[in-house]
């Protein structure tokens, strides 16, 4: 019993090894391909272990003079993503917070139908609203700038939910309390609610970066000047179609343009996983 | 449920909803009313005047060939992608669980393809099969398999669902796994002690107590196909050869942004957006039955 037990969990763990490899494959050749010359890659004859050209290629992704799309540092496409993110995960944070608090902790006339049309913000993903979105944020002069980038994203529905759902756990004898002392509003929402949101918040914030770091139809539409572009569009538009794609550059910045999301899910795993799990449900 | 505790205050809860409010209106309410009205205009060659035409614009959708292909297109491609993630991601997170040692290790390299954006996800893909240069292709190409998605309809469809289901197994896999650890022990204690074969315990016991994480899936899934693989799309196939990898929301982009047909692009939205609301409802109906606060 004890062996076949033992043979069963050996078998399980080279089944997600196994899988495993597969998973990371895609990943782990972009850097084999980051650490190879030009021509190696062209003549077709990339093997899977890493060449000798990894410092090489790197040192002329992270220069200042060479650039990796036309006139453009890999710099200023990293901190205009960094921006934007932030922006995004900032706001959308602030927003859903305020109005959930809103939602749960008073009465008010317009309260179901403010509830019912943040509900329905859940059914207008900007892909279905492509064209008109565009001409309001150009209404607005929106184009090319980091406001146009991040506010018509930050409005968030899925957010505002997980607030409420986290609000609704908190017994009514804080909120009771809070009022014999004399506490307003806004006192309890500073003193109280936010620190007691911090985990909710810490959860949030991690979906959100990888949310707003990884967009790309609305920069697209968005930008039309290359240095207001974000990391994830200057690497798409480094591919070209007659044949002279960098590849060993565009695998290289692939790595760098996913690090920043990939390392934020690996360090805040917990967070991610309880923000996923929470804020879908 | 309601909150006993509230305060009274007129005016704060409308200062409190305000920047929410305010920015739904400005880049969704109202985008989306006028997307409904340019759906029922049509503007001339030059964007110049344009006038109202009821539903031609919805009419000449459904006798364009390329709609009625793009419909088969997310059809194929959202069934494929879902029934990939669900049965790999199943299937691992079942390991997983049966596991003790090295979870969080497998759990976090598994993980890694969700915070790979779309467009990046695309890239390495496009790159590993594309033709004389890819190492997939390479491969195919010694089996003797004359592979080239950028020539071959088939051949681009299945570089966007291998590229679409990279990404989405992860999310599933953690549904999975945090639903199969919340499966009480003595159930599955139980069975055992009533001689049941660890498949046949998967199979009457755990499948159907995973059920609605399982519905939950398929419908987030759904979605993710539909509206968040723009990007790969994007990056890999373009759409093409010809409109063999065009999904709606693809489509939505060329003919709005490329071809600059406004009233078709603005139809073919409120179509998505009559859809979105549907499986939003769906999903919604469910979740309040499932989910006891």
């Amino acid at each position: 019993m004890e062996t076949k037990r033992n043979f069963s969990t050996a078998l399980s763990h080279i089944i997600l090894i196994i899988g495993i490899i597969v998973i990371i494959f895609p990943i782990y050749y972009a850097l084999v391909t980051s650490s190879q010359t030009l021509q190696t890659i062209l003549s077709g004859k990339t093997t899977l272990m890493p060449g000798g050209n990894f410092i090489e290629n790197y040192k002329e992704i992270f220069s200042t003079d060479k650039n990796i799309i036309q006139g453009i540092s890999i710099w200023r496409l990293l901190f205009n993503s960094l921006i934007v993110t932030l922006c995004i995960t900032l706001g959308k944070t602030t927003i859903s917070i305020m109005s959930a608090y809103a939602i749960v902790y008073f009465k008010f006339p317009l309260q179901k139908i403010s509830f019912a049309l943040i509900f329905l913000t859940l059914m207008l993903p900007i892909e279905v609203r492509i064209v008109p979105t565009f001409q309001m944020a150009a209404n607005l002069n929106f184009l090319d700038t980091f406001q146009g980038l991040s506010v018509p994203l930050i409005a968030s529905a899925t957010a505002t939910f997980l607030f409420r759902q986290f609000f609704m756990s908190i017994p009514d004898e804080l909120c009771e309390a809070a009022r014999i002392d004399g506490a307003g509003p806004l006192r309890f929402f500073f003193d109280t609610i936010l620190p007691l949101s911090k985990t909710s918040i810490a959860a949030l914030f991690v979906i959100l970066f990888i949310y707003g770091w990884n967009q790309y139809l609305w920069p697209l539409l968005i930008t039309t000047k290359q240095s207001m572009g974000t990391i994830i569009i200057a690497l798409t538009q480094m591919i070209a179609n007659d044949g002279t794609t960098p590849w060993h550059l565009v695998m290289g910045v692939s790595l760098v343009a996913m690090l920043p999301p990939v390392l934020v899910v690996v360090l805040m795993q917990k967070w991610f996983v309880k923000g996923l799990i929470d804020s879908e449900k | 449920m309601e909150k006993r505790a509230i305060f009274n205050s007129r005016l704060f809860p409308y200062f409190f909803l305000a920047p929410q409010l305010l920015i739904s209106f400005a880049f969704f309410f109202w985008p989306a009313l006028l997307a409904i009205w340019q759906s029922f205009q049509k503007e001339d060659a030059f964007g110049l005047s344009s006038e109202f035409v009821w539903f031609e614009n919805y009419i000449e959708i459904f006798k364009d060939s390329n709609y009625i292909s793009a419909i088969f297109v997310t059809i194929i491609f959202s069934i494929s992608v879902t029934l990939i993630c669900l049965f790999f991601a199943l299937f691992l997170a079942a390991l997983a669980n049966r596991i003790k040692a090295g979870k969080i290790f497998y759990q976090t390299l598994i993980i890694c393809p969700y915070a790979v954006a779309p467009a990046i996800a695309g890239v390495l893909w496009f790159f590993l099969f594309s033709p004389s240069i890819g190492y997939l292709s390479n491969i195919l190409h010694n089996l003797g398999f004359q592979w080239n998605p950028s020539l071959n309809g088939n051949h681009a469809l299945i570089l966007i669902i291998l590229s679409a289901s990279w990404k989405q197994i992860s999310y599933n896999f953690l549904f999975y796994l945090a639903s199969l650890q919340s499966i009480p022990k003595s159930l599955l204690e139980a069975a055992s002690i009533d001689g049941a074969s660890p498949v046949r315990r998967f199979i009457d016991i755990v499948i159907p107590l995973i059920s609605p994480t399982t519905f939950f899936l398929f419908i987030m899934n759904m979605i993710y196909t539909f509206f968040d693989t723009f990007g790969i799309i994007y990056t890999t196939t373009h759409g093409g050869p010809g409109y063999s990898t065009t999904n709606l929301v693809y489509k939505v982009y060329v003919d709005g942004i490329v071809n600059l047909n406004l009233g078709s692009s603005a139809a073919q939205s409120v179509i998505l957006m009559i859809f979105v609301s549907f499986i939003t409802i769906l999903h919604f109906r469910f979740v309040e039955k499932k989910v006891h606060y």
